[in-house]
């Protein structure tokens, strides 16, 4: 029971967070700075996201870096999202065979 | 003008990737799940309700610890915060007619991924294109975990690995196209791996958990941006 009450409150939580601002802000900021704020918000997050923690993420670091360089050189070059998670993926599953 | 139908289906298309790296993700969430007592339905319904695998994390942590219930709640709330940030620069991208009940649906699943390619789409967000990968990376998700309950540790650890930096792939994917179109947005990225790197390395941070330092690194740098380069108008559009 104690378990299905702890899955009651953190569901209610995570989806009162998510669309509250949603709901909430039905209008266009007009505000310059807020408005310029909320465009940089998805690539300052999304970067601090990945680095450094693709290095933690692989069994060997160096895997990670190596998935790092070939997916940041095919996304350069105009590589689709599933092309660039792919080639991520094989250059880890490849590198681990030898660092590992 | 691109019909839902339309949309969807690019949605579905993008997805595909982000239920790969989900399944891996929440595989190993399902293993967490099982130490902290849940059944595989229970795990399975914690990962359908909170798409969040810190949050889900902690969630399990805390129950295993046996904590009380404001407890998770405050953890939730903590460990999921940075998703307040995406659901503002999310109700930007929707467009302002946009209904009640499609605003309360795209919310279910702003996850960092879901979020990511649903802010990278040109102009206005549809939310057929949000549905489209949900569609795929939800089912993901929750298999994923159900089955991390129910085989445990059988997926070799050579392919949990691989599959786990699937995506990273697609934030490399998201922010590397506009990098190359501004070096503004170019140097931002690298100023973020930087300052998230020092953040992370910093012994004196080490208590703080990594959602509170995304956090705090994410309203920091975009703001001295925004403070120093404010956007023109219609400039948005174009990214």
């Amino acid at each position: 029971m104690r378990i299905w009450i702890y899955i009651l409150i953190s569901a209610a939580v995570s989806y009162l967070i998510r669309v509250t601002p949603l709901v909430l802000i039905r209008r266009e900021i007009t505000n310059r700075t807020l408005r310029s704020f909320l465009y940089y918000v998805p690539y300052v997050t999304l970067s601090v996201m990945t680095f450094p923690a693709i290095l933690e993420a692989t069994r060997s670091p160096a895997a990670g870096a190596l998935a790092l360089l070939a997916g940041g050189a095919l996304a350069w070059r105009g590589g689709s999202l599933l092309q660039v998670a792919l080639v991520c993926c094989g250059v880890v599953f490849i590198a681990e065979t030898f660092l590992i | 003008m691109e019909t839902n139908r339309t949309c969807f289906r690019s949605g579905v298309r993008d997805g595909i990737p982000i239920a790969l790296g989900y399944f891996a993700v929440a595989f190993t969430l399902g293993i967490a799940a099982r130490n902290a007592g849940f059944s595989a339905v229970q795990a399975m319904i914690e990962s359908l309700t909170n798409n969040a695998s810190a949050g889900e994390y902690a969630v399990f942590a805390l129950a295993s610890a046996g904590a009380g219930y404001w407890e998770v709640a405050v953890m939730t709330l903590v460990a999921n915060a940075r998703y307040l940030l995406m659901s503002c620069a999310l109700s930007q991208k929707l467009a302002p007619d946009t209904p009640l009940r499609h605003r309360m649906l795209v919310a279910y699943d702003v996850t960092d991924e879901i979020f990511g390619i649903s802010i990278a789409v040109p102009g206005r967000l549809n939310p057929w294109y949000t549905y489209g990968a949900v569609s795929v990376a939800i089912p993901g998700w929750g298999l994923g975990t159900f089955l991390g309950v129910v085989v445990g540790n059988a997926l070799p650890a050579r392919l949990v690995s691989a599959l786990s930096v699937g995506l990273y792939g697609m934030f490399i994917a998201i922010i590397v196209p506009p990098a190359r179109k501004s070096r503004l947005i170019a140097a931002l990225v690298l100023i973020s791996f930087a300052a998230s790197f020092v953040a992370g390395s910093w012994s004196l941070l080490a208590g703080v958990s990594s959602g509170a330092k995304t956090i705090a690194l994410t309203v920091a740098i975009s703001l001295a941006a925004a403070l120093l380069f404010p956007v023109k108008d219609g400039e948005e559009a174009q990214a």
